[in-house]
């Protein structure tokens, strides 16, 4: 494997140039090295990565000083002032040959190196522990497959900020409410798949990329020796909100981790417990309106307005009005064909019906339609009465 | 009275008002109205860039919402690729392979005029859907399955249908290229003495016969699955979303070398002209052309890394990818050769032909760094894959198209354009593109994604930059508009080499030519 120790050096000036360069044009230089590089991350994987990258830039850098040399020679010592006689040779076999072999071999000398970092991130066994990853649009699910673990993780940046109304914080489009938790020195497999379009899972600091496609299972492993919370995103185009998607990845030591997992069952549990209890209107209110600025605003708006032509609108809807049951159904099976998916999975009983209960009341829909509530318990039959066909 | 007269007295001249563009089948009128349509489409297609930069001069959203910044890219690309590059393309060969080969006209002209004329309604159709409800196509020039079938907007029909017009465009003109090459050349000119752009052009329209049928053939498949019921890329119906990126890339990779070799043979033309050199190593030239276009049909999946391929295709299409590198290098090192102990002058072509040549090479560089599998997997679908598409599209492909119309202008209107006008077009232009798409790279290996309408807070600086690079390059094609428009109204008179040395058939006939050139065919030593 290629390490680092060639490159030092060359790593440590390169940032002084460009520093040196921005300053001349004015550049309010407070730049990072990373700033303008890809990241060396946390892995093994992703060290190869990175020094792969450097020695193929400076083979780059190296052939261009070359030919530019030349070319740059020749454009101040030939032109027709200094060289009223141009001279007439016009082909030369040797030369030509020359310049097909050499680069041949400079070919070889990089794809060496790099055909040994691609089979070692091949090297794809189960892991330790094995997360399956879901994108949707435009969230991430994650489920621990033997803990038996799973949450959906959603962008936490406040709408204000994205519109300019608040400052913004120092994680901006990089923060979500729920991140994926894993522990240091195990080796993590990340089953990576997607429940509607075509998305992708990055987290530059292990090198991981991988498209998240519907139908197919790709695969990515990975292991992180340094605790931290590292931040990525979705890289492939998604629809409307595939800028506000991150990727953010928790990692802690195994203690840690074990006590999360703890934690999450225990929540879970609890959450049952909620779902059996009367729920009032108000209190459904307040969650409901909770859980529609996480998850629907994105389409359906803060009016409940929609989008004319893409996003239906809630506000008025006459399913929203005078339909509870298609109203209740449309949350838990989705709309095929449309970018409506089932919350079903995605959102816990009381969410669903606390959200639809919102809807049903807010903006007017209370007075103008049948203004039914809808209460945990009812989804629970819901999903019963679908399990019973 | 008169006039009626006269133009019966002249009855080869061209036809009087709009008929005559209308029902025009002359090569010269032909490739006029494909460049002047190519310019309002690149004109169209940087004010959609503007909006993209003006969106992304500050973190946070301003000027318009994700779902219209997503259209605004899409039309970006679809308009840039196929509105402007293609078309300035074909009409740079409208207007000089009968001229250089010393035919009298291309082979099929009534073709011809359909082949242009279909082009406006394409367009007409793309752009109409920016008017429909649900908005213009948002799913990015590559229009990936599903996000492009089961998610799109109703508008993807029309997109569709756009695609298949203009694609028919582009197979007749390069049917037509290839017959006026093979059958029209003048007598003595044999393959190997044809001009480089011609070998280009040769090449290239193999190339388009090549693929835009897979393209119709993906789009085609896109509209049975969302009309018919199929399932051909729907999982949930047994399809393959991943077959869809097969299909396009196989038509992507090809289309993108079907963008600059018409480019490589400008840039050797203008480069032997300004140096007063013979071009150094004409046979090598046209083997590495050749071998680029056969590489291009075995390299797609490049563009597709990340999906999850078998580690065997992965290092197939690496080290395929890799090799591309030896005979564009030929290239590279043939034009240095040929500057090498010339005797050069800068005007403005050779200019934009130096300029090509540099940022083209660094464009390569790009590429080559994103053929290591491994390391793609960090630059996949970021600003970094901008930066280099974008290095190899516009001062590879966008300058050349610059430095041919600067150089055969004088040729085809007969006036010199401005000298001065014309190095402040290159300069203004040359730092516009390095200031906007060089932080790019930077940006991009920070980790921006491409694609996106707003992003985090340690990319702002460089955006900043990168958005007023962009306007200063936009606001420069103003200028180009001008000098050209300033040319065809008027000025110094050209001479019939325009060039001082130029060689090739094209000086050997007036500036302007007569409306039909060669109708003799000239004998080739």
């Amino acid at each position: 494997m290629i390490r680092a120790t060639h490159y030092m050096l060359m790593n440590r000036l390169t940032p002084f140039l460009f520093v040196i360069i921005l300053s001349f044009m004015g550049v309010d230089v407070h730049s990072q090295w990373t700033d303008i590089n890809m990241t060396e991350g946390v892995t093994d994987i992703s060290r190869d990565v990175f020094n792969l990258h450097m020695l193929i830039f400076y083979i780059c850098v190296a052939i261009g000083v070359v030919v530019f040399g030349v070319m740059f020679y020749s454009m101040f010592m030939f032109t027709r002032k200094k060289n009223p006689e141009p001279a007439k040779f016009d082909d030369h076999k040797g030369l030509e040959i020359l310049w097909t072999v050499i680069p041949f071999l400079i070919l070889i000398g990089m794809a060496v190196p790099a055909t040994n970092t691609l089979k070692e991130m091949y090297a794809d066994e189960e892991g330790d522990i094995n997360i399956q990853v879901v994108g949707y649009q435009w969230k991430w699910e994650y489920k621990y497959l033997e803990d038996n673990v799973n949450f959906f993780s959603n962008l936490t940046t406040d709408q204000d900020e994205i519109y300019n109304q608040v400052p913004k914080g120092e994680n901006y489009l990089l923060e979500v409410d729920e991140p994926v938790v894993i522990p240091t020195g195990k080796r993590i497999r990340f089953l990576i798949t997607a429940n509607d379009v075509i998305h992708s899972w990055w987290m530059p600091d292990f090198a991981i990329k991988q498209d998240a496609i519907p139908g197919f299972i790709n695969t990515a492993w990975t292991v992180v020796e340094e605790p931290g919370i590292y931040r990525g995103q979705c890289t492939e185009l998604c629809g409307k909100n595939h800028g506000f998607m991150p990727v953010v990845v928790k990692v802690v030591t195994p203690e840690e981790y074990e006590l999360w997992v703890a934690e999450k069952k225990e929540a879970a549990y609890q959450l049952a417990l909620l779902t059996e209890k009367e729920w009032s209107l108000s209190e459904l209110m307040l969650k409901g309106e909770e859980v529609y600025a996480k998850n629907c605003v994105a389409c359906h708006q803060t009016n409940g307005m929609g989008i004319q032509g893409i996003f239906p609108k809630l506000a008025g809807s006459e399913i929203v009005l005078n339909n509870k049951s298609r109203n209740v159904e449309i949350l838990m099976e989705g709309v095929q064909g449309a970018a409506m998916q089932s919350f079903a999975n995605q959102l816990s009983e009381i969410d669903i019906a606390a959200v639809i209960t919102y809807t049903r009341q807010a903006w007017g829909n209370d007075s103008d339609g049948d203004g039914k509530i809808v209460v945990p318990k009812e989804i629970v039959e819901y999903k019963e009465n679908k399990n019973n066909i | 009275m008169s006039a009626v007269v006269e133009s019966h007295d002249h009855h080869h001249g061209p036809a009087k008002g709009i008929s005559r563009w209308l029902f025009t089948t002359n090569h010269k009128d032909i490739g006029t109205l494909y460049l002047w349509f190519s310019f309002a489409m690149f004109l169209i297609g940087g004010a959609m860039a503007m909006v993209i930069r003006a969106e992304l001069f500050q973190p946070g959203m301003q000027i318009v919402e994700p779902e219209f910044y997503n259209q605004m890219l899409t039309l970006h690309g679809l308009i840039m690729v196929f509105g402007a590059v293609m078309p300035a393309f074909v009409g740079l060969a409208n207007w000089l392979v009968p001229m250089m080969v010393g035919a009298p006209d291309m082979a099929l002209p009534r073709m011809n005029n359909l082949s242009f004329w279909i082009l406006p309604f394409a367009f007409g159709v793309m752009l109409s859907s920016l008017f429909m409800e649900g908005g213009a196509p948002n799913f990015g020039w590559t229009f990936y399955a599903p996000l492009s079938t089961t998610y799109a907007p109703p508008s993807v029909t029309f997109f569709i249908f756009s695609v298949h017009i203009l694609g028919a465009s582009s197979i007749m003109g390069a049917i037509n290229v290839i017959v006026t090459i093979m059958n029209m050349r003048a007598p003595g000119m044999t393959l190997m003495k044809m001009p480089l752009f011609v070998w280009s052009w040769l090449i290239t329209a193999y190339l388009l016969i090549a693929v835009m049928p897979v393209l119709a053939g993906a789009v085609t498949m896109m509209l049975m699955d969302i009309h018919f019921g199929t399932s051909f890329f729907n999982a949930a119906g047994g399809g393959d979303p991943v077959l869809f990126q097969h299909i396009f890339w196989f038509f992507g990779h090809p289309e993108v070398y079907i963008m600059i070799l018409p480019a490589f043979g400008i840039a050797s033309h203008i480069i032997s002209t300004f140096s007063r050199k013979k071009l150094f190593g004409y046979t090598s030239m046209v083997w590495a052309m050749v071998s680029i276009a056969i590489l291009s049909f075995v390299v797609w999946a490049h563009h597709m890394f990340t999906v999850g391929m078998p580690l065997a295709a992965e290092l197939f299409f690496m080290w395929a990818t890799m090799l591309i590198a030896v005979p564009t290098g030929v290239k590279v090192f043939n034009w240095v050769a040929t500057m090498f102990r010339g005797s050069i002058t800068y005007e403005t072509p050779m200019l934009f032909a130096i300029c090509f040549v540099v940022l083209f090479t660094i464009g390569g560089f790009s590429g080559l760094m994103l053929a290591i599998t491994p390391a793609d997997f960090q630059y996949h679908d970021t600003y970094f894959v901008v930066a280099h598409f974008h290095y190899v599209l516009v001062p590879g492909s966008v300058f050349s198209i610059m430095a041919a119309v600067y150089y055969w202008l004088p040729k085809w209107c007969g006036n010199m354009y401005d000298e001065r006008l014309g190095r402040l077009h290159f300069w203004l232009s040359f730092i516009g593109v390095n200031v906007t798409f060089f932080p790019q790279h930077f940006i991009g290996l920070a980790g921006m994604p491409r694609r996106i309408p707003d992003y985090a807070l340690q990319f702002a600086d460089w955006n900043m930059i990168s958005t007023a690079g962009a306007f200063l390059f936009g606001a420069s094609q103003i200028l180009f508009l001008f000098i050209v428009v300033k040319t065809v109204m008027g000025g110094k008179k050209a001479t019939p080499e325009v060039w001082e040395g130029a060689q090739g058939l094209e000086w050997t006939v007036d500036s302007p030519p007569p409306y039909h050139t060669f109708s003799t065919p000239p004998l080739v030593k």
